[in-house]
């Protein structure tokens, strides 16, 4: 009982990082309606940003702040510079354009900063609690996720500009009809998405160290987090995240053989929850139509 | 979407596809017969001598494009002409090559009998996995596949599969060595058996497109309900294609065990997976012959990124390889095959080719993925 | 007839590209020697410069600098080397495909320093098969050394099972009753190692081994292992996890208040790249097994051959890191190949340079620890069989035992 326990509030602690890129999967998802497969390594390079500002001597929040605001121009830019040009591309050649766009954020990262392990600060006490199984940084992480939570819920649900964001992604031309600047809301989305992708990269650097290819399985779960709570849910996918968490613990310990197939585990969980709620356990049914 | 795009979508133009080819430049007035049996007469020459005027190196090279030709056809089967995503066709390749390895070390099948066995194993395990995937759509797929073609390395690592997988240690294979009689060396060989295999991969794909079942798997892909309304049996349509689809990514798995005369987890990752994906759309998506230009893609750019980074530094080649494939989507949005139409009719046609009626235009805008904007 | 023009088309698409590499492909067959002219030496290498084990990229470019030194000083018998590095992103086809073309197109001489145990096995039979001289292979795994089977391939660390039988011998002599707990790689090199770790326990392995915890290098993180390793109650941590791995659990060990007695495989024992980032204060008390100076050591900051090793990066690799062990590692490895190639002879072939490199008697090369040295013969393709144990006192590694000969496993 003791050992059920233990695992299951540690992995609550690994399903913050988790239920962080869920969140910023959905971000996305909601803005262009559609996954950004580069989304993991552009944290990666935003991350890294806050790393050198802080190497020059600025204090993390300061770095935390700058980095935000650049992730947010990086987020608009590269959907202006890269991705616009191919908006109207199938979905696959679009799938395509985010692949190289991974290789080449992996790539100067691995270039500019090469690829040591780096350690990143946390901002919140070092401290363990709860006999040692969560530290002060998962609780301020989770913390970070649940704040962001209720900024994207507030913006989504009751601003005009999410709404006006939601309605650019899922029908362009019916949006644009009603005067809603579709290329400006798909460009801010990207810019959010950016951001909110930089904040948890920041959070979870402290927790896995910063190299260049740290996201390479955070971004998975993040996907199959965002996935399993639904993707038009922000609050679902942060709970799946931490959902995933506790069952990827549960299975290292207590199925046999669990502990060397995690992830094939997981992948079990997802296709089982697909298989019953198409749309994620916390997801809206969609109609369609001919 | 555009209306234009849309009405577009319709068969003959979801690809540069062979079918039209011989018709439309008839009508243009260079389709001659005799013309285009020499070009084929041509083609199958030079797949012939090839081998005899270059390197060892350059007819293992071929042979590879060959392999990635196959893999790619098999995901193009899958992706381009019904519609259903896949990021996990790693996973189908190394069923294949282990299927192989297994077969040849373990139960001592001659080479050439473990490719249908390669064919029907991968098939059941493509079949299988496509009953899930019947209930998921686009993104949802695309995770699953992904997280598919994550877990394949992990389960060949499996302590309890060790003693026929090899483990993380993976499997030597003895490589298949040519017969006295053909007085080919080795390599030559394996050129002609995987050149043979993937020409009539191709011919039964062609026929598959062609006929009855093409049409029900591309109508799947064009708009699903319609598709269900006419009676067509979707579910059923699409888990056998994507058996087909998982047994074509099979035999070419098999065929690469033998040339590379080694299996492991590591061979086997997701990036293989990526790899095919850029193969299926740089090639063309729903091109049969665009598999064969992916093929040359996948094998031949990331050297060329290599040889650019080098300018600079051995850590950019990633970097030179993402540029390089931006470049090719902005180009080619419809891939190579669709650009090397393109030309064709500019060539044959020169005034009378607007910009606005360019297929190769069309054709990007009318490709597949997730039918997300049918969403309401 | 319509069947016809599937092929038809594939066909016509293959038809360019086989023209021109007609044209261009050809070339002469191979001579006795090859690779070998009057004023130059080719040596080929493969190491993942892109990647999830892009990280070692850097021992190409560290062995590039290396034997740009050497050419500047004039080469090994008037002879300049020429130094082709290969990306194969850890995946074994690729590394075949390279292999080849290091082979049969670029001609080498020999290769070195490939990277990696899956790697190297495919393309094991191969240069072997080709009589290409495989040389130094950056990998523990005991099957480099294998003179009458494979008499073209030369390992060149301590095996992994010499270094898992070091700690084995280490814990039964001195803590006969630990109870141990392990965290390892989930892949070739974790298991064998800790295959050899269980074997150099013997029949005591099962009363002393409390938990074995394996990660996937596709884990974000390992602190449920390390906490579930905690849980178990051991008091002797056997850690055999690389880069950041190795970095978190020494960290997370630390953070939950377990202090066991640690042993952490050789190839993370680095100050400047594992234990800095994790915390020096963290690290403290850490044994290991090393051949190698650590060159962030400050028991080695008059050293000479540190002094010249940090010349050499200065002057020739300005980019690289001073911290990152692998520096070191390449320096080394570079070395031992320019002795063997300076041994082959005034007009080396393949053959003396499998001869020299399978003739060393007790040759120093820089940056091995005080005591190690490289010896093989004709029956033994093991280079380097010492190992030392140190431990860390907060600041460097200092010497914990004399050095050990391993032998061959």
């Amino acid at each position: 009982m003791e050992l059920l326990l233990q695992q299951i509030i540690a992995g609550l602690a690994t399903g913050g990082i988790y239920a962080c890129f869920a969140l910023a999967v959905v971000m996305i998802y909601q803005a262009i309606d559609h996954f950004n497969f580069a989304q993991g390594e552009m944290a990666m390079f935003s991350t890294y940003v806050a790393w050198q500002l802080m190497a020059w001597g600025l204090s993390f929040w300061l770095a935390f702040g700058l980095t935000f605001v650049f992730s947010l121009v990086m987020g608009a830019f590269l959907y202006l510079v890269v991705l616009k040009p191919v908006q109207n591309a199938s979905a696959l050649s679009q799938i395509v354009a985010f692949i190289a766009l991974m290789c080449i954020f992996n790539s100067l990262a691995g270039t500019i900063w090469d690829y040591s392990v780096k350690p990143f600060p946390s901002p919140f006490p070092e401290t363990a609690l709860f006999g040692a199984l969560v530290t002060g940084h998962d609780l301020g992480m989770i913390a970070v996720t649940l704040i962001m939570l209720a900024g994207v819920f507030y913006f989504f649900k009751f601003s005009t500009l999410g709404l006006a964001m939601r309605a650019a992604a899922q029908n362009p031309e019916s949006a644009q009809l009603c005067g809603v600047r579709v290329q400006m809301m798909t460009a801010l989305g990207w810019a959010l998405a950016a951001a909110i992708g930089s904040v948890a990269g920041m959070m979870v650097a402290y927790k896995v160290f910063l190299e260049p290819n740290m996201m390479y399985s955070i971004i998975l779960y993040g996907f199959a987090a965002a996935i399993v709570g639904g993707l038009d849910s922000p609050a679902g996918a942060v709970a799946g995240g931490f959902l995933l968490g506790v069952v990827e613990n549960l299975t290292g310990v207590y199925v046999p053989g669990g502990s060397e197939l995690k992830l094939t585990f997981a992948l079990l969980l997802i296709v089982v929850v697909l298989m019953f709620k198409p749309t994620g356990l916390f997801g809206h049914r969609v109609v369609k139509r001919v | 979407m555009t209306r234009q795009a849309r009405t577009d979508k319709s068969f003959p133009a979801a690809g540069g596809q062979p079918a039209a080819a011989p018709e439309e430049l008839a009508i243009l007035g260079i389709g001659l017969p005799a013309w285009n049996r020499l070009l084929l007469v041509a083609g199958l020459v030079a797949l012939v001598v090839l081998p005899f005027l270059v390197e060892g190196f350059t007819t293992f090279q071929m042979t590879q494009v060959a392999i990635y030709a196959i893999a790619i056809l098999g995901l193009n089967l899958l992706t381009g002409y019904n519609g259903q995503f896949s990021l996990g066709h790693s996973a189908f390749f190394a069923v294949g090559a282990y299927t192989a390895a297994i077969a040849m070390n373990h139960f001592g099948l001659p080479y050439l009998l473990t490719l249908p066995l390669a064919a029907v194993i991968s098939f059941l395990v493509g079949f299988a996995f496509g009953f899930p995937a019947l209930r998921l759509e686009g993104l949802y797929l695309a995770l699953a596949t992904f997280m598919l073609a994550i877990a394949a390395p992990q389960l060949l690592k499996f302590s309890l599969f060790e003693p026929l997988t090899g483990g993380a240690q993976g499997l030597v294979l003895m490589r298949p060595e040519a017969p006295a009689f053909t007085g080919l060396d080795d390599d030559q060989w394996l050129y002609f058996i995987s050149v043979i295999v993937m020409l009539a991969l191709f011919w039964l794909s062609g026929n598959l497109i062609r006929y009855r079942i093409g049409r029900a798997i591309m109508a799947i892909r064009d708009n699903p309900l319609v598709a269900s309304a006419l009676g067509i049996n979707t579910p059923l349509y699409k888990t056998v294609m994507f058996g087909i689809s998982a047994a074509y990514t099979g035999v070419a798995g098999a065929l690469s065990a033998m040339v590379v005369g080694f299996v492991a987890p590591d061979s086997f990752n997701f990036l293989l997976s990526v790899a095919l994906l850029v193969g299926v759309v740089v090639g063309g998506i729903a091109s049969m012959r665009g598999a064969i230009f992916g093929g040359f893609f996948i094998l031949y750019i990331p050297t060329v990124a290599e040889s650019f980074a080098d300018v600079f530094s051995k850590g950019l080649s990633w970097a030179a390889y993402g540029v390089l494939l931006l470049a090719v989507i902005y180009v080619m949005p419809s891939g190579i095959s669709g650009l090397i139409d393109a030309v064709i009719r500019r060539i044959a046609q020169p005034k009378q080719a607007p910009r606005r009626t360019d297929p190769a235009a069309d054709v990007a805008t009318a490709g597949p993925g997730p039918s997300n904007r049918e969403k309401k | 007839m319509m069947n016809r023009t599937d092929c038809a088309s594939c066909i016509r698409a293959t038809l360019a590209a086989t023209v021109l590499l007609a044209a261009t492909g050809a070339g002469p067959a191979a001579a006795e020697s090859q690779g070998i002219t009057e004023d130059t030496i080719k040596i080929g290498n493969i190491v993942p410069y892109s990647g999830s084990a892009s990280a070692y990229g850097n021992i190409g470019e560290a062995l590039k600098a290396c034997f740009a030194m050497f050419n500047e000083k004039g080469g090994v018998h008037g002879r300049k080397i020429d130094f082709i590095s290969l990306d194969d992103g850890y995946s074994p086809p690729k590394t075949v495909e390279q292999a080849r073309r290091l082979v049969e197109r670029d001609k080498v001489a020999a290769i070195v320093d490939v990277l990696g145990t899956p790697t190297n096995n495919a393309i094991h039979d191969y240069m072997n098969r080709k009589k290409i001289p495989q040389l130094f292979v950056i990998s523990g795994a005991a099957k480099w050394g294998q003179p009458e089977k494979y008499p073209w391939t030369m390992g060149w660390q301590p095996t992994n099972s010499a270094e898992a039988h070091v700690y084995a011998r280490y814990i039964l002599d001195t803590l006969p009753e630990a109870k141990i707990g392990i965290l390892y790689q989930n892949d070739d090199y974790g298991k064998e190692w800790l295959e050899e770790f269980r074997d150099g326990l013997g029949d005591r392995a099962d009363a002393l081994i409390l938990a074995e915890e394996p990660y996937e290098t596709s884990d974000p993180s390992v602190d449920s292992q390390i906490v579930k390793l905690a849980a178990s109650g051991a008091d002797v941590f056997v850690n055999i996890s690389l880069s950041k791995f190795a970095t978190q659990s020494i960290r997370k060990a630390n953070e939950i208040g377990w202090k066991p007695l640690q042993f952490l495989n050789s190839v993370s024992a680095s100050v400047g790249s594992i234990l800095e980032p994790a915390g020096l204060e963290r690290s403290t008390g850490i044994i290991t097994a090393q051949y190698l100076k650590d060159a962030t050591d400050p028991q080695f900051a008059d050293d000479a051959e540190r002094k010249e090793w940090e010349a050499w990066m200065d002057k020739y690799y300005p980019s690289g890191d001073k911290t990152n062990s692998f520096n070191v590692f390449a320096y080394a490895g570079c070395h031992t190949m320019m002795h063997v190639l300076q041994e082959a002879g005034e007009n080396p072939t393949q053959e003396s340079i499998m001869t020299a490199a399978g003739n060393m008697k007790d040759v120093a090369i820089p940056m091995l620890l005080p005591g190690v040295t490289i010896t093989t013969g004709p029956d033994d393709f093991y280079p380097i069989e010492t190992l030392q144990l140190v431990r860390f006192n907060g600041t460097f590694f200092e010497k914990y035992s004399d050095a050990i000969d391993v032998g061959k496993p």
